[in-house]
């Protein structure tokens, strides 16, 4: 009975007696669910184009974010070191293009998966060499980026909001809109979505595939590069930022593996929900759950709806 | 011309369906079977014994389950390490509870409950395929490592969370803790993987393994012609998560010694899982090649500096060696995406036909 009232009253009657914590409580996990979103957004970008599965996503974002860092660090000013950053994620998806996607092409799944998680191993060796394993400060300050603290009061108490994590969403959805009206209105977002829906009814209208892959993992590594930023101002720059490739796994496959919204929601859901079930429910079990909550939600979830919530139905033939 | 079963006639079904048809495979998988246990011995120092082969034979092992799993059965699974950590830790509390019996009984038990373990988290392999599955068995590897670490009465309470090997015997040799020397450990290892790689064979060439075939070709197509799937799938999971188990605790009790919860974390799944892919999905001899590939590369890498008297920092080698195995991944998979285990049919193939061009 206890253990029924732990499950089933004490988290909701915490949640009513204290509302500005709850409401604090979903504030962070909306932050961290931003966040994972990106993260996920570039999958769906490079799933939807190519068909690969790139786990190399989480090791591109801590890559952008060093490549950044270390510019900085070694003299460049913050903004020519930002143009840089992004001119190395270019010639990084012009050379993945080249040398792991063009030979790789027509292989299955898998293998493709394998070939992004090499590419993690060979990302992680070549960062560590050139910039060094320790964990570095994001130049927040140099980039322009507002780090003060702002308090709201509700319900007579305060709402602590930190002004980068407003930043970071505003960030998010201005880049998400920006997307998306570069799919809709222009020429390449036209081609990106004709070889998104067919690969070769797109090479038929002479749309060059190996120029659209170039445009996506580029695409795919500003995302990354953005949320490099955003998630190493919050915390640190370090290699252990690619865990939140992991992270963003859950979301892909909560919001279906080619859908852009989807991505935006799960991740969303993703974020709030583990931070909701860590706070109210965590204790229950000793801590820590939020390794592998967004994995059970997900899981569940999957049993009923298996294409994810926005993915396309997934229809077979013998 | 040195490969040539010319004049080797089968008179019997089961004969043509054996595991080696061919004489030329029986007096090789012979002859290796003896290097393996007399030649290896005589040459190998302990340190060799201890660093390449033994963790290279447990590795092959935990290779061939998850083989069983994605090559035969075509489910993809990122839960590897868990399993190996399941049967790790199911190993060290049998063998701790019951002391009096021989610890071998108790390592080939473990795998029994990192096959129960895999059958629930194979439950979803009906609904959910292909790549959402390998995710949702991420759900196991993260809710299972998060079990070893936060569940103490799975290390006995021990202070460190980590968990020991006890020091056990066989016909009075000591093959576990710390007072076994590399040679004992190397034999039972050895003895242990045979006889399972022997078994696994067994399975994928019958009835069962055949199942798992038309599972992965085509499930619906497979279901259609009588396939019940729901036990196939679940089949290939639990035999899969048993030679994972197995692996896992024969890696604390005769390699490790003493593991940590982050020695099952999710990197040893992926290793695994590139022995698999790089030796090649479905085959046996495959996951002996994968495991043999990508344990020693990063050892040979580590040491090739020394041969040559170049000095360079450890960093700096660790970082290399990262690059060196993950590109050569890539490479692997654009020159060969059916692994060494192809390299080798083909070989057979020249040397079958030799001095012939086909």
């Amino acid at each position: 009975m206890d253990l029924l009232a732990a499950i089933f009253v004490d988290p909701f009657v915490r949640m009513g007696t204290n509302p500005t914590f709850l409401i604090q409580v979903i504030w962070e996990g909306f932050v961290s669910g931003v966040l994972y979103a990106l993260v996920a957004l570039g999958f769906v970008l490079i799933f939807k184009a190519s068909g690969v599965f790139n786990f190399a996503q989480g090791i591109m974002v801590v890559f952008a974010a060093l490549a950044l860092v270390g510019l900085h660090e070694a003299g460049v000013p913050a903004w020519p070191a930002l143009a840089a950053a992004i001119g190395i994620m270019l010639i990084l998806a012009i050379g993945i293009e080249r040398v792991v996607l063009r030979p790789l092409v027509n292989q299955p799944d898998i293998i493709l998966l394998m070939a992004t998680i090499g590419l993690t191993r060979f990302l992680v060796g070549l960062g560590e060499m050139v910039f060094g394993g320790e964990p570095k400060v994001m130049i927040t300050e140099a980039l322009g980026i507002p780090t003060g603290i702002l308090r709201l009061p509700l319900f007579e108490k305060n709402l602590i909001l930190k002004e980068i994590d407003i930043t970071a969403a505003v960030v998010a959805i201005l880049m998400v809109t920006f997307l998306g009206v570069f799919f809709a209105r222009t020429k390449i977002g036209r081609a990106l979505r004709a070889v998104a829906d067919d690969h070769q009814a797109a090479l038929s209208v002479g749309i060059s595939l190996n120029r659209i892959w170039v445009i996506v993992w580029f695409a795919a590594g500003i995302v990354a590069l953005v949320t490099g930023i955003m998630w190493g101002a919050r915390s640190q720059v370090s290699f252990d930022l690619e865990v939140i490739a992991l992270k963003a796994l859950p979301v892909l496959i909560l919001g279906g593996f080619t859908s852009v919204p989807g991505a935006i929601v799960g991740g969303l859901m993703i974020g709030i929900g583990e931070k909701v079930g860590e706070i109210y429910w965590g204790r229950l079990l000793g801590g820590g759950i939020e390794s592998w909550l967004a994995y059970l939600i997900a899981l569940a979830f999957l049993l009923f709806r298996p294409q994810g919530l926005f993915g396309e139905k997934i229809i077979e033939r013998v | 011309m040195f490969y040539r079963e010319v004049g080797q006639f089968k008179s019997t079904y089961a004969a043509d369906m054996a595991i080696f048809p061919i004489r030329q495979d029986r007096i090789g998988i012979m002859a290796i079977l003896a290097a393996a246990a007399v030649g290896v011995p005589l040459i190998a120092n302990d340190f060799v014994l201890a660093s390449i082969m033994i963790p290279g034979l447990i590795f092959t092992l935990a290779a061939i389950g998850l083989n069983i799993l994605t090559g035969y059965a075509g489910q993809i699974s990122l839960g590897t390490g868990a399993f190996m950590g399941v049967g790790a830790y199911a190993a060290f509390k049998l063998a701790s509870a019951f002391p009096q019996v021989n610890v071998i009984v108790w390592i080939l038990l473990s795998g029994v409950f990192s096959a129960g373990v895999g059958v629930v988290f194979g439950l979803p392999s009906l609904r959910i395929k292909g790549l959402y599955l390998a995710v949702t068995t991420l759900a196991a590897q993260f809710f299972l490592d998060w079990c070893f670490v936060r569940v103490g009465w799975l290390t006995d309470y021990s202070s460190s969370g980590a968990i020991e090997a006890a020091r056990r015997s066989l016909f009075g040799v000591a093959i576990s803790g710390p007072e076994a020397t590399p040679l004992s450990r190397y034999f039972v290892v050895l003895g242990l993987v045979v006889f399972l790689t022997f078994i696994a064979s067994n399975l994928v060439h019958g009835r069962i393994g055949r199942t798992w075939m038309m599972v992965r070709d085509m499930d619906i197509a497979a279901e259609l012609m009588g396939v019940r799937l729901l036990p196939a799938k679940l089949l290939a999971f639990a035999v899969s998560s048993y030679f994972a188990g197995v692996a896992g605790a024969m890696m604390v009790f005769f390699w490790l010694g003493a593991a940590e919860p982050s020695a099952f974390s999710i990197s040893l799944s992926f290793q695994v899982l590139f022995m698999v892919i790089i030796g090649g999905l479905g085959s046996m001899i495959g996951s002996y090649f994968g495991a043999a590939f990508i344990w020693a590369l990063p050892v040979l890498i580590k040491f090739a500096p020394n041969l040559f008297g170049v000095e360079i920092q450890s960093a700096t080698v660790e970082h290399a060696n990262s690059m060196i195995v993950g590109a050569l991944i890539i490479f692997f998979l654009i020159v060969e995406p059916h692994g060494l285990a192809r390299l080798w049919a083909v070989a057979k193939q020249k040397l079958r036909v030799w001095p012939f061009p086909w």
